[in-house]
């Protein structure tokens, strides 16, 4: 399962762009067009491939001033479910 | 008959490369009559296809065939593909890939493998693709596409003679370290149509193959995605083929012809246009034949006053045609059409008699005519 110390990643293959002719972003990937919202898209312009889940949890606390407990239950259950469809991989978790 | 301009933009293009291909499956998707290489296009014309997809709106192409690596410009055109900003899948057979071909596809950025599977068994999966030795030179690419880290996809066509191993296909795509598995029943259309008698499976095989791929998802959670396609033939209700005629997606063929689907040219009262002679945005939009089944003002009852009219959008128009003779009819494999009994037929007549073993099957396979 995902924790604070989990370094997300998006694996070759699945990449973010921005969609020119629909507006917005999207996580492309084998036969898939995701089109993220716009708090996916700022979970997932953090995916670095460095930083962990908290990191990620508290910069986004930090930069829209939010509740980090609910930010961080939001961001694990959507890294979880993209880790799940094999969409992010997912290392230093045991 | 609908008006084009209000159409959302595409998002996939099925790139038809070439029609040569050195498998010959009995269920090749590509026309009877194969495009031959004289007529196929030129890299400049399809580097230009590829830069009006992107600016239509297009976000991922898939680069397929025939071998679409039987071109000797495929790396040139999958980089100008990345160039121009769309998602590059190449869908092969693969044969004549491994090595070299495939680390140059890769440096030019290459995002997506999808290898066709004939089986999990070289035996039965070299009679199906009609080339001793296939299955094992794909078991050699898909070890290069995973140790590279580029995702793999096994598409997996399921038919009679390999319906009974779908849990087996699967743990096959995990055992090589696939990301996802298209379990894909055989659609009969061209040349699987010619051999629907040796590739239907039994309705019992398709219920233990359902069950099989509901099993496989809970058992292998978390480590491949697995896409299925239905059998038509045993369907209650049409699936919404391609997403919906003209809303989703295009196909161009070798020779530059533009479809809505693999099958579109079976409908003879529709002429397709040419990339050689108009722009893909001006095809797209106001094309008569991308219009002719957009929308629901062309379907009959009793698909123009079904709840579902705009969930499956009356289901395939190429099987309507070559089973009812009408394009604009209900798909046949809903059961509300009129001839879905008669399907249902022809789905028991090719059942009749089942062969002892897989290899017994005697099959006409793809070929240029």
């Amino acid at each position: 399962m995902i924790g604070d110390d989990t370094i997300p990643a998006l694996p070759r293959g699945v990449r973010l762009r921005e969609d020119q002719a629909r507006g917005g972003f999207t996580l492309m990937a084998p036969e898939r067009v995701l089109k993220l919202d716009p708090i996916a898209n700022e979970v997932l312009k953090r995916v670095d491939g460095t930083v962990t889940v908290a990191m990620v949890v508290d910069d986004l606390a930090r930069t829209f001033a939010a509740d980090r407990a609910q930010i961080d239950r939001d961001v694990k259950s959507m890294l979880q479910g993209l880790a799940d469809k094999r969409l992010l991989d997912l290392t230093g978790n045991d | 008959m609908t008006d084009g301009a209000a159409i959302d933009p595409p998002l996939g293009l099925l790139a038809e490369l070439t029609h040569r291909c050195p498998l010959s499956c009995p269920y090749c998707s590509n026309p009877e009559n194969l495009d031959r290489r004289s007529s196929e296009l030129d890299t400049l014309t399809w580097k230009r296809v590829f830069a009006e997809a992107a600016a239509l709106g297009v976000m991922q192409v898939h680069l397929s065939g025939g071998e679409p690596t039987a071109r000797p410009d495929i790396v040139e055109i999958t980089a100008h593909c990345r160039d121009v900003g769309l998602y590059t899948n190449l869908i092969t057979s693969g044969i004549n890939v491994a090595g070299a071909k495939l680390n140059a596809l890769a440096d030019a950025g290459l995002d997506h493998v999808q290898i066709s599977f004939q089986g999990d068994i070289s035996d039965q999966a070299d009679h199906v693709s009609g080339m001793q030795g296939s299955h094992a030179r794909k078991l050699e690419l898909a070890a290069q596409v995973t140790g590279l880290g580029l995702p793999l996809t096994v598409n997996a066509v399921i038919h009679r003679g390999n319906a009974d191993r779908v849990r087996e296909m699967v743990q096959f795509a995990v055992d090589l370290g696939a990301r996802r598995i298209e379990i894909a029943h055989v659609q009969y259309y061209g040349w699987a149509l010619r051999n629907r008698d040796a590739l239907m499976p039994t309705a019992e095989q398709v219920r233990t193959s359902a069950a099989a791929v509901d099993q496989s998802r809970t058992d292998f959670a978390g480590q491949i995605v697995i896409d299925a396609v239905v059998p038509d033939y045993y369907a209650r209700r049409p699936k919404p083929c391609v997403g919906g005629w003209g809303r989703r997606s295009l196909n161009v063929t070798p020779a530059g012809k533009v479809l809505p689907c693999h099958a579109a040219e079976t409908i003879p009262h529709l002429t397709f246009p040419n990339v050689r002679d108009q722009s893909l945005s001006d095809i797209w939009h106001d094309s008569d034949a991308f219009n002719a089944y957009r929308g629901t003002d062309w379907m009959a009852e009793p698909c123009q006053s079904c709840d579902r009219r705009d969930v499956d959008f009356g289901g395939c128009r190429c099987q309507a045609l070559a089973m009812t003779g009408d394009a604009a009819a209900t798909d046949p494999a809903c059961q509300l059409s009129p001839f879905h009994a008669r399907m249902i037929e022809l789905a028991e007549t090719a059942v009749a008699e089942v062969e002892a073993s897989p290899l017994d099957t005697r099959y006409d396979y793809r070929r240029f005519l």
